[in-house]
Formats: C-alpha cells, sequence, structure tokens
C-alpha cells in the first residue's frame, strides 16, 4: 500500500459502493486509485491455507476475528487426531470460499440437514485464514502428549492486577477465524464446532474487529481508547526478525513445534468511562504518543522513534518511566518483540450498565518465557495504563507449523 | 490501590502545571511560559546569577532558569525581607533549564540563585512596577484553595495515624472483634486522601495491595492481607509483623504528606481520581471483598472529592456558576442514595445491596464523575 490514509470523503463513497460516488452528500466524484480499489475488493481475496507457516499470523491482518476455544472431551487420542483430520480437510474447503461437506448446503438428501449451515452461500471467501493452537492442558496425560509439551509452553504466571475469569480463559484448542466478513469468520467457526459434537466442547468465544472495512489497510488502526495501536508492529517482511521473534526455530527444542509460534490472548477489557473522563494530557502522558498524530511524545510523525532521553523544562522526562510506549518498547525488554494482532471488542453493557468494551490482545512470539512474560510483568508493575484496563482472561496455545498438501493440523505433534 | 504500582510521585503531577513552586500566596509554579507572562531569564554558574531584567511590570512573570554551572542549583525568588518566598524552583540539575511563573505585585523582590543547593545563595534584587492585572486574586485563590485542602490531608492523616495505631494494637493483642470494629472507619481516612496516599509508589502496595494485585512470589501486606485474616482466616497467627510493617509505613506516609506541595490542579485531579475509585473499586464490590464493608469507602472516596470541590468552589462559582450548579446537585443526588444505606456509624454491607440498587447508585456515581471531571480545566483555565 502506497496510500496511508482514506479521506473520509473518499470513504463514504467507498463504503456505498462504486455506484454510489457523487451521490447526495459527497460533493465531488473522485477515482479510487488502484490501492483504494483493491481495498474495496478484499472480500474477494482468497488467502492460501498450506505454506511453511500457518495463515492468519503474517497474513495482513483482516477486519474481523473470531477466536473460539475448545475442551476436547474424549480421552481418545485416535477420535481426537481423526478430527483434526476433518477440521483440516474442512479447513482448506472454507478458506477457498467453498462450503463444507460432500453436499455442501443446498445439494443434499432433502430429508436430511444439509452439510453446510449455508450462512455464507452468497458471500465471497472474505480472506478467510483458520488457525489453530494447542493449549498447555492438552499435555496431560489423555493422549500420551506430556513429553511432547514445549518448555516455551510454561503456564503463564499471575500478573499483578489479572483478574482473570477461568470460564474465559485457556482450553485444549482454539481456532482463530479472521475474515473481512464477520458472517464468514463466524460460519467457519460454526461449521468446524459442527464437525467436533462428540469430541470437542466449545469453552469460549470471543468476537473482535478492526478497521472499518473501506479504510486504508496502510493506516494504523486505533484503539478504544482512541490512540493508534500498532504504530511499531514487528517486520513481518523482515526474515531476520521472524526468524529470531516470531518462528519457533530447530534449536528451540521441541522439533514438532518448528515453523510455529505461540500466540497469547488476552481479554483486556477496558473501563472505558474513567478514561473517557481523563484529560488530554493526561491520556497522552499515559501512553506515551499524540492522541491525533499518534507520533510519540515530543515528536511529530507517527514513525518517529521515541526520544526516551528527552526532557522537559522542568527536567522531566517528555516520555513518563509509566508511559505505556517506554515500557512496551523493545529497548526496555531487552530487545524482546511481539508481533500484535489484536481486536477491539464491544460484548453490551455490564451489570452496572457499563460498556463491556476493550481490547481482544493476540500476540504471536517465538517464546511466551522472553517475549510476552517478561514485558507484561514490566507493564504490570508499572504502567499508568493499569488504572483504565483490566486482564480478565488469558491464553497461551501452541500454534503448530503450517501444513503442505495433503497435510493435517498438527501432525508434527501426533506423529512425534 | 491503583492497579499500576510503584508510580513515583512526579507521575502523578503529570497533569499538573507544577513543578515544586511554594504555597505562598500569588505563586504558582509552571513547567512552561504562561501565556501574557513576562518573561525572565535566570543564568546560574557556579559564581553567578545573572537575571535579565532588573524591572518588570506587575504581573504574571515568568523565569526561566538555566543551570549553567557544574553542581546542582536552586532558584528562590523572595520577597523585599529577603526572607518570605514567593517562589522557588528546586534541583535544576546542570544544563537543564526550568520554569517558575508567579503573579507579581508592585514592589521590591530578592531573587537567589543558589549552586550546590546550599548557603544564601547569589542574591539580586527585582523592582516590580504598576499594578497587577485580575489574575492575581485568581491566583492568590489557587493558592488558598490547595492550603485549605492540603490542612484537611494533614488532619486526615492524622486520624488515619491514629486509628491504624489503634487497629494494629488489637491485632498484636489477638482481639479479632476490636480489629474488625476499628478496620472499616480507620480506612476510611486512607480512602478519603486515596490518590495523595497512593501517589507513594513505594507505600502504596506494601499497605493497600489487594491479593491479585501481588505478582507471583512477592509477599502480600497491608490492610488487606489483615482483611482476609479477620474475615477469612479468623485467624491472626503470623499477622503481628504485617502490623508492625503497616504501623511503620502508615508513619512514614503521614510524614511525607506533611512535606508534600499541593497544587490546586493536583486537588481536582484528585477529585477525579476519587470518583474512579469508586466506579472500579467499592461500586464493584472489589476493594473489600471480604468484610464487604465497600460502602464505607465508598462515603470516604466522596467525602474527599467533595472537599476538593468546596475548596475550589468560590473560583468555579465565578467562572462557570453552572457547572457549580451541576456539581451541588449530583453531590447531592449521590449523597442521598448513600444515605439510605447508612447503618449504626457506618453502612450496610455491599453484599446487602440488591442488583439494581448497585446499579443505581453506579449510574449515580456517573452523573457526578462526568461534570467532576471538567473541575481541573475551569479552575486553572
Amino acid at each position: 500500500m502506497t496510500e496511508r490514509t482514506l479521506s473520509r470523503r473518499r470513504f463514504l463513497g467507498l463504503a456505498g459502493g462504486g455506484a454510489a460516488l457523487g451521490v447526495a452528500g459527497i460533493g465531488t466524484a473522485e477515482l479510487l486509485t488502484r490501492d483504494e480499489a483493491s481495498a474495496v475488493d478484499r472480500t474477494a481475496s482468497v488467502v492460501p491455507f498450506e505454506g511453511a507457516h500457518q495463515a492468519g499470523i503474517t497474513t495482513q491482518q483482516q477486519d474481523r476475528v473470531q477466536v473460539v476455544a475448545f475442551d476436547v472431551t474424549t480421552t481418545d487420542r485416535a477420535a481426537l487426531v481423526a478430527l483434526l483430520t476433518t477440521w483440516t480437510r474442512a479447513a482448506r474447503r472454507l478458506t477457498s470460499g467453498r462450503p463444507v461437506g460432500s453436499t455442501g448446503a443446498v445439494d443434499g438428501h432433502a430429508d436430511a440437514p444439509p452439510d453446510d449451515t449455508g450462512e455464507a452461500l452468497d458471500l465471497a471467501p472474505s480472506g478467510l485464514t483458520l488457525t489453530i493452537g494447542f493449549g498447555p492442558s492438552l499435555f496431560d496425560d489423555r493422549f500420551g502428549l506430556a513429553a511432547h509439551r514445549p518448555a516455551a509452553l510454561a503456564d503463564l504466571p499471575h500478573f499483578s492486577g489479572d483478574d482473570l475469569d477461568d470460564a474465559i480463559s485457556n482450553g485444549d484448542l482454539c481456532i482463530q477465524a479472521c475474515a473481512y466478513d464477520e458472517q464468514v469468520a463466524l460460519h467457519a467457526v460454526r461449521q468446524l464446532t459442527r464437525l467436533g459434537a462428540g469430541v470437542v466442547v466449545p469453552r469460549w468465544a470471543q468476537l473482535g474487529f478492526a478497521r472499518t472495512p473501506g479504510a486504508s489497510l496502510g493506516a494504523t488502526p486505533r484503539n478504544l481508547h482512541g490512540f493508534k495501536d500498532g504504530t511499531r508492529n514487528l517486520a513481518v517482511d523482515d526474515a531476520t526478525t521472524t526468524a529470531d521473534q516470531l518462528w519457533v526455530q530447530r534449536s528451540d527444542g521441541s522439533a514438532w513445534m518448528a515453523g510455529g509460534t505461540y500466540l497469547v490472548s488476552r481479554r483486556i477489557r477496558m473501563t472505558i468511562e474513567t478514561w473517557d473522563r481523563t484529560s488530554l494530557r493526561d491520556q497522552e502522558a499515559i501512553v506515551g504518543r499524540h492522541k491525533g498524530s499518534g507520533a510519540p511524545l515530543g515528536a511529530a510523525d507517527e514513525f518517529a522513534e521515541p526520544d526516551f532521553t528527552a526532557l522537559d523544562g522542568d527536567g522531566k522526562p517528555v516520555i513518563a518511566q509509566t508511559a505505556h510506549v517506554r515500557l512496551a518498547h523493545p529497548d526496555h525488554n531487552g530487545g524482546a518483540q511481539l508481533l500484535r494482532r489484536g481486536y477491539s471488542f464491544s460484548d453490551g453493557v455490564d451489570r452496572l450498565g457499563r460498556m463491556d468494551a476493550g481490547l481482544f490482545f493476540l500476540a504471536f512470539q517465538r517464546d511466551p518465557r522472553r517475549q510476552f512474560v517478561p514485558i507484561q510483568q514490566q507493564l504490570a508493575r508499572t504502567d499508568r495504563l493499569n488504572e483504565y484496563i483490566k486482564h480478565e482472561s488469558s491464553g497461551l496455545w501452541a500454534v503448530p507449523p503450517g501444513v503442505g498438501p495433503g497435510g493435517v493440523w498438527g501432525e508434527t505433534l501426533f506423529q512425534a | 490501590m491503583p492497579r499500576a504500582r510503584y508510580v513515583p510521585l512526579a507521575v502523578l503531577t503529570i497533569a499538573s502545571l507544577a513543578a515544586c513552586g511554594s504555597t505562598n500566596a500569588g505563586s504558582t509554579a509552571a513547567g512552561g511560559t504562561e501565556q501574557g507572562a513576562t518573561a525572565v531569564t535566570v543564568a546560574s554558574t557556579s559564581d553567578a546569577c545573572a537575571v535579565s531584567a532588573a524591572s518588570v511590570a506587575a504581573g504574571p512573570t515568568t523565569f526561566t532558569i538555566t543551570n549553567n554551572g557544574d553542581a546542582a542549583t536552586e532558584f528562590y525568588l523572595y520577597a523585599a525581607d529577603g526572607q518570605r518566598i514567593v517562589g522557588e524552583v528546586e534541583n535544576i540539575g546542570p544544563a537543564l533549564t526550568r520554569d517558575l511563573t508567579v503573579v507579581l505585585e508592585a514592589g521590591t523582590y530578592v531573587t537567589a540563585c543558589k549552586p550546590g543547593m546550599t548557603g544564601d545563595g547569589i542574591r539580586g534584587t527585582l523592582t516590580v512596577t504598576g499594578t497587577s492585572t485580575a489574575s492575581a486574586p485568581e491566583a492568590a485563590a489557587r493558592a488558598k484553595a490547595a492550603a485549605d485542602y492540603k490542612a484537611w490531608v494533614a488532619t486526615e492523616s492524622a486520624r488515619l495515624l491514629s486509628g491504624t495505631t489503634s487497629f494494629v494494637a488489637a491485632i498484636k493483642a489477638g482481639d479479632q472483634a476490636r480489629a474488625k470494629a476499628l478496620y472499616a472507619p480507620t480506612r476510611a481516612h486512607w480512602e478519603a486522601i486515596e490518590p495523595i496516599a497512593e501517589s507513594f509508589g513505594d507505600l502504596d502496595p506494601r499497605l493497600d495491595a489487594r491479593v491479585n494485585d501481588v505478582e507471583a512470589g512477592d509477599a502480600w501486606t497491608g490492610w488487606h492481607r489483615l482483611e482476609k485474616a479477620l474475615w477469612v482466616d479468623r485467624s491472626l497467627t503470623g499477622m503481628s509483623v504485617i502490623a508492625d510493617q503497616m504501623l511503620t509505613d502508615t508513619e512514614d506516609l503521614v510524614g511525607r504528606i506533611a512535606a508534600l506541595d499541593l497544587t490546586v490542579d493536583q486537588v481536582t485531579n484528585g477529585a477525579k481520581e476519587l470518583l474512579d475509585e469508586v466506579a472500579t473499586g467499592k461500586v464493584t464490590g472489589e476493594e473489600e471483598r471480604y468484610s464487604h464493608t465497600d460502602l464505607v469507602d465508598f462515603q470516604a472516596n466522596i467525602d474527599g472529592a467533595r472537599k476538593a470541590f468546596e475548596v475550589v468552589t468560590p473560583i468555579v462559582t465565578v467562572k462557570d456558576p453552572a457547572l457549580k450548579a451541576t456539581l451541588d446537585a449530583a453531590f447531592a443526588d449521590l449523597q442521598k442514595s448513600l444515605d439510605t444505606y447508612r447503618s449504626g456509624t457506618g453502612f450496610v454491607l455491599y453484599t446487602a445491596l440488591t442488583p439494581a440498587q448497585v446499579k443505581e447508585l453506579a449510574a449515580k456515581v456517573e452523573a457526578l464523575s462526568e461534570p467532576l471531571s471538567r473541575l481541573t480545566s475551569t479552575v486553572v483555565a
């Protein structure tokens, strides 16, 4: 993408589709640039399912997510492996925009329920990706996997301020479904859940949204605090960086995970109401960035490197010691980075009549013990943002490598 | 306690314009040159204090002090007697520049740089002519508000120490009934001044951490550890050490509060933070999860916020009478609801509230919090 932003006026034109350009309320019809046109066509995109790594990790972040965690209800290893085979076959079809089953949604026997539930019948592939992860609990004694539990899949410690609800945390398996259309993501999860009956049962699910469909892919999305989030994300195009920070290497032990990665999921509730009452000055001091431009405090450009040594007229750091951007920065975490791929969520109101909204944090990394854990320990201790957020759920997942033609999710583990 | 632990005091004042100005009438220390202020530069070296003007017009004046020496320096502005401090900037490191904004009335003043931060300093005379603009009484009103609040905080902190002394004695004597009776009424004095108490980032987690605030491997101490011992464990075994530490920490806290310089925006931001505490900790029942005495804390937080509003009321009345009226009504409305839950000298337990009652209280907290969050900008504008 060369265009970073799309003006509101252009956006309105896009939202109505090409034919709407020039309608009342939009003063001037504007021609779409090639990039903007491709933004409109994203629902037509197909992300290849097969590869050295699973899709949905370095894939350009889609607009919508549904993550579902499952508990395995059988103790029969063969039944679990059979389900993973079935799921992989279904995932190949779903990600290419096809219905599941041999007869799909409407071509089967009229007296039988359709193989596919049908709500994606008229919808494009929408860049759907399906990504599977294995939770620490899968490596207990039920399936003979204990010896294969990677050291990096160590249970996360309790972080200061954690207020976790077990009912929406952890699980044996998880599926991350990302797409440019929420119904396509939901459809995929629904098919996999149905195929899993008798073997797995959903434990929790979380829907999320990122940038508005039609908005430019290049602009950094804003989170529900109103700040740009993800300005300094992991450089997924840089092979040295991804080898160092993202993909499990053969030398890391647990050879079955080579080419895989680890996912940490955290439902981070924002206390929207108290944040909204905080002065702009304070909000920017807490985050360490300007709200409008996204630039680090003291700079004008969003992508400028934060100057952590700069002092203000009172001799105090321009970016406070407790500012989020300082504490989370690789320079203050031994170089550790995360590939953040989080989504905002808004799940109605709580029992006190407050917005139940926040960030569904999803971060991929090579080793949580070197990356998420020390970073989050530092944030949990000193980040002033903690006054306005609460970690309500936690999940840790071993995301196995991708599959080749004919391959099955988790084959490296179950054949190890 | 706040979820961010170890927050240094400086951070609490990020929203503040103030660095370390004295609370003498007519003085505010500012982080930047105030609009409309007369600019005066001061260059401090080991043997000189070069002030750019010998005479200025009355009104807001910003001194920009640059330390060109090798040692940390200070800048003082004294009244004509050379003793009463009108404004000061302490601990300016070499090569650093700091600002001090004061509102000056006509008269003679004494300037002083103190390289090495000792002695009487290198002194000079500054003459102020004419009459100040209307901002002088306003600055005085702000300073008075801060001073009034500080006096109230001192009273509350003294009560906190006295109550803590009795509470600790009861714990050490193994008198669970007395300790339980003293718990909530004593903590109320903490809750009333919570934004100030918790601004000491090392003391707050030791005194007020809830169990989930404690990181794996760290010791859990303070009020809520004893709350659990009294209400859940019903055993004080091993609690004497916790109690002793709590008293030591509280004495430390009270000493530090006495030495604290408060500015008016800290006072008004503190009111907002007190309501945040109610919204996130008390109305949810999370703060006192074993004793369920959350409504006592609730009242104390509101008392602290109302005191902050009271001390700035003369300013708000002039600048935004509608805001004053709104806040008066919202405080009264919330208090009316809270009063229906009074029981004896305290309140009913949080667990006695129905979901609808909790929701009604939460809605009134929101109704008060929204206008209250505009207090600072109104007062400092």
